[in-house]
C-alpha cells in the first residue's frame, strides 16, 4: 500500500496521468490484498477474541455439523470433519505446543460461544490458512514479485500486459485469476460472513460497547476510468449519518504535543504535512516503566486531524460514508447484515459494528475482483497494453519546485503520502498512516483520539485478564505492537496488556511498515 | 509469469532493513542473489516483517534455513545455529515484530502439515537496532561469515552453489 501511495504522491506532484490498465492493475491488486487481510485479521488476529478455542475441545462433532450446515452451504460441515479438526486440535493442545495459541485467555468469563460454534470457529481458522496461500497468489500473477511487489512505478505499472506473450500478464493469467477470485469470493461468502452472523448473536452486547469518537474519515479509492471512486471520500461528524463532508487535505495537521518529537514550528497548533516536521526526541521515563503520565509526552504517534477533529479510519469509516453517500452496494449488503441480527444501523457505532463492517466491505470488495478482471481482459483484447506514462520520467522536465498529495484506503483505513519536491530531489516527504489516526494521542487542545475515546466505558471482567480492551483495539486491526495501559480511578496502573498480533499485522515503526501502516 | 514450485530447499532471510542490524538476514539473501548461481531447487527469499503470508513458500520444501537477527543476551556478532523442534520453541521468546510472524508462520506450517523436514536457524547477536539502512561494521562483516555457513548448509543438503562469473 505504502508503494501505490507513494507512486500516487510522485504523480499528483508532477501532474502524471497514468493508463487506464495501469490503474486497472492498482485497482485489483489493491482489491485482493482487502479480501485477503480482511480475512486473515478477522480469523487470525480478532477471532481468537470471541472464540474460546479450548472450549472447542467439549464440542460434539455431530452437532457441530448440525450448526454449520444451518449456517451456510460451504463443504466442509460433516461430522468426521469436524471430529478430525477437533482430534488434530486437541493433540496440539496436549502437547502443549499452543503457538499462537498460547498467550490468550481461554476460559475468561467473557467469552460466550457454545462449544459448537467454537469448533467450527477454530476449523474456519485452520481453512482460512489454506485459503490464504492460494489467494495471495494472484499478487505473484499480477505484481511481478512476492513477497514485495515490485511493479509499481510512477506513471503507471512495470508488470507487461499482452495476451499473447508468455512473459507478461496474458489471457492465462486472467483465466488464473478468475479460478483464484472464484476462491476468494466463495469463502467470504459461504464461510466468513455466515460465521460472523452465527458469532455476532452471542455478542450483541458488544454492538453498544467501543464506539469513541463518531467521526468518520476515507480518503475514497478505487479510481473508475472517469476517476469516480467506488469507495467513496469524505467524512462524518458525531455520527450523523445525514451529512458527508467534503475532505480537504490541506486542513489535515499533526500536532506533536503529546509525542516524543521535537517541533520548530508546530507547538500548540499542529503541522501541514507539506510542513511536516520528524525530529525524534524521547522524554519518557527510562524503561521498564510502570506509569505514563499523559499530561506529558507519552507517545511515538503523532496525533493527526482534520479541521482540528480527531477521526477513525478503517472498514467502519469506509462503509459509513459510502452507506451515508447512498451507495447501493453497500447500503444493500449494510442491510441484509442489520436484517439478519434484527439490529439498527445505530449498532454500526461499536466494537461489533467495526468488526461487522470489515465482513462487509470483504463481501462487496470479493464481489468487484471478478468484474474488474474482465475490465483487464476487456482493455487487453481492445488492443490496448499501455501501461506507463512516460513523459514525467526525466528528472530534467519538472518543475523546479513542486508539492504532491498521494492516498490510498489502505485495508485497515486512509493512508496518506506528501511530497515536497525541490531542484528534483525530495525535500519533504511524510506518512500519515491509518494506525496513527485510530492510535492518536491526544492533540494540543488534549482531545483524545479513536482508540482512547473507544476504550472509556468498556466493562472489564477481571483486569488481570483484559481480554475487552483486547476486543476493542483488534477491532480497529492495529499495525503495531501496542503496549495498552490500564489505570484504575486513582490513577494507578492496574495491569498492563502487551498485545502480540499474529502474522505480518505488526511493526516497530509502523510508518515503516510494508503494508499500509 | 506464475513461478512453477519445484523448490526443494528455502533460504529465508527475515528482517526489517530499517533498523540496522535486524535486517542482516535480509542482506545475506541479497548477497547471495547477487553472488551465486544457486541451483533451480533452491529458493533464496527475503522474508522482511512478514510471517503468515510467507507460508504458501513451505509447500512442498524439504529444507527450510531461516537466516535472523537474535537477541540472546550474547556479545554483538555471535553466531547461533539450531535446528529440528528447537526453532519455533526459540523463536517464539523473541520479541521483535518478524520474530512474532515467523514462528506462528512455523506453527500455522504444522498445523497445516506443511512444517519442512529439516528447519535450521543460523542468527547473529545484532550490535545496533538504531533507525538505519546501514548494519554495523561489526555485522557486515559477519554477513560473509553467514554466506558461508550457508552455502555449507546448502552443500549438507546436496546443492552445489557456484560463484557468479
Amino acid at each position: 500500500m505504502h508503494a501505490l501511495c507513494s507512486v500516487r504522491a510522485v504523480e499528483d506532484a508532477l501532474e502524471i496521468e497514468i493508463p487506464n490498465n495501469a490503474r486497472i492493475l492498482r485497482n485489483l491488486i489493491e482489491a485482493i490484498q482487502y479480501v485477503q487481510d480482511h480475512v486473515i485479521h478477522f480469523y487470525h488476529l480478532h477471532a481468537l477474541d470471541w472464540v474460546d478455542v479450548v472450549s472447542a475441545l467439549d464440542a460434539d462433532p455431530a452437532a457441530t455439523s448440525k450448526l454449520a450446515q444451518s449456517t451456510s452451504d460451504w463443504g466442509k460441515s460433516s461430522a468426521s470433519y469436524f471430529k478430525g479438526v477437533k482430534e488434530k486440535l486437541g493433540s496440539y493442545v496436549s502437547s502443549g505446543q499452543l503457538g499462537p495459541f498460547a498467550n490468550a485467555y481461554w476460559g475468561h468469563s467473557a467469552y460466550k460461544l457454545p462449544p459448537e460454534a467454537n469448533l467450527m470457529a477454530v476449523a474456519h481458522y485452520l481453512e482460512a490458512l489454506d485459503w490464504q496461500r492460494v489467494v495471495i497468489r494472484a499478487h505473484a500473477l499480477l505484481g511481478s514479485k512476492n513477497p514485495h511487489l515490485q511493479t509499481y512505478l510512477v506513471g503507471g505499472m512495470a508488470a507487461p500486459i499482452d495476451p499473447n506473450s508468455q512473459w507478461a500478464i496474458n489471457a492465462d493469467t486472467i483465466a488464473q485469476l478468475k479460478g483464484m477470485f472464484a476462491t476468494a469470493k466463495e469463502f467470504v461468502e459461504k464461510v466468513y460472513l455466515p460465521d460472523v452472523l452465527a458469532v455476532a448473536p452471542f455478542y450483541l452486547e458488544w454492538a453498544g460497547i467501543g464506539g469513541g469518537l463518531g467521526n468518520f474519515l476515507s480518503y475514497g479509492d478505487y479510481p473508475d476510468a472517469s476517476g469516480e471512486f467506488f469507495l467513496p471520500q469524505g467524512y462524518i461528524l458525531g455520527k450523523d449519518l445525514s451529512t458527508v463532508h467534503t475532505v480537504d487535505h490541506q486542513d489535515i495537521v499533526e500536532h506533536v504535543d503529546h509525542s516524543w518529537y521535537e517541533s520548530d514550528n508546530g507547538n500548540g497548533k499542529g503541522l501541514h504535512p507539506w510542513k511536516g516536521e520528524t525530529k525524534p526526541k524521547y522524554t519518557g521515563p527510562k524503561p521498564p516503566y510502570e506509569f505514563l503520565n499523559t499530561d506529558e509526552k507519552y507517545t511515538w504517534m503523532k496525533a493527526p486531524r482534520l479541521s482540528d477533529q480527531a477521526m477513525e479510519v478503517g472498514p467502519l469509516a469506509r462503509m459509513l460514508v459510502a452507506y451515508a453517500s447512498g451507495h447501493e452496494d453497500v447500503q444493500a449488503t449494510v442491510n441484509t447484515v442489520l436484517g439478519a441480527l434484527g439490529v439498527g444501523p445505530e449498532v454500526l457505532f461499536s466494537t461489533l459494528g467495526r468488526t461487522a463492517a470489515r465482513c462487509v466491505e470483504t463481501v462487496i470488495m470479493a464481489q468487484k475482483l471478478d468484474e474488474w478482471t474482465n475490465e483487464l481482459a476487456a482493455s487487453m483484447g481492445s488492443g490496448d497494453l499501455d501501461i506507463h506514462e512516460w513523459s514525467g520520467w526525466e528528472p530534467e522536465n519538472w518543475p523546479a519546485e513542486a508539492f504532491g498529495w498521494g492516498y490510498t484506503e489502505a485495508p485497515r483505513g486512509a493512508l496518506g503520502h506528501w511530497i515536497h519536491i525541490k531542484d528534483q530531489k525530495i525535500h519533504n516527504y511524510q506518512c500519515v498512516v491509518p494506525s496513527t489516526w485510530n492510535s492518536s494521542p491526544r492533540d494540543a487542545s488534549g482531545a483524545p483520539g479513536a482508540y482512547e475515546s473507544a476504550l472509556i466505558g468498556t466493562p472489564i471482567a477481571d483486569p488481570e485478564m483484559p481480554l475487552e480492551v483486547l476486543r476493542t483495539i483488534h477491532s480497529f486491526d492495529p499495525c503495531m505492537a501496542c503496549g495498552v495501559h490500564l489505570l484504575d480511578a486513582k490513577g494507578r496502573q492496574i495491569n498492563q496488556v502487551i498485545m502480540k498480533p499474529t502474522s505480518s499485522y505488526i511493526g516497530p515503526l509502523q510508518t515503516l511498515r510494508s503494508r499500509g501502516g | 509469469m506464475e513461478e512453477q514450485r519445484n523448490i526443494k530447499t528455502l533460504i529465508l532471510g527475515v528482517g526489517n532493513l530499517l533498523l540496522s542490524d535486524e535486517g542482516v538476514g535480509v542482506r545475506v539473501i541479497e548477497r547471495l542473489q547477487a553472488e551465486y548461481d544457486l541451483p533451480e531447487q533452491v529458493q533464496v527469499l527475503d522474508g522482511g516483517t512478514l510471517g503468515l503470508d510467507l507460508l504458501y513458500y513451505l509447500e512442498g520444501i524439504e529444507n527450510l534455513l531461516i537466516i535472523d537477527a537474535i537477541e540472546m543476551d550474547a556479545e554483538p556478532g555471535e553466531l547461533l545455529r539450531m535446528e529440528g523442534e528447537e526453532v519455533p520453541s526459540f523463536l517464539s521468546m523473541k520479541m521483535s515484530p518478524h520474530q512474532i510472524g515467523i514462528p506462528d508462520m512455523l506453527f500455522a506450517a504444522k498445523l497445516r502439515d506443511l512444517y519442512p523436514p529439516n528447519v535450521v536457524l543460523w542468527g547473529v547477536q545484532p550490535a545496533d537496532l538504531d533507525v538505519s539502512m546501514d548494519l554495523s561494521p561489526l555485522i557486515q562483516a559477519k554477513v560473509d561469515v553467514l554466506v558461508g555457513k550457508t552455502l555449507a548448509e546448502l552443500d549438507t543438503w546436496g546443492h552445489q552453489a557456484h560463484p557468479k562469473s
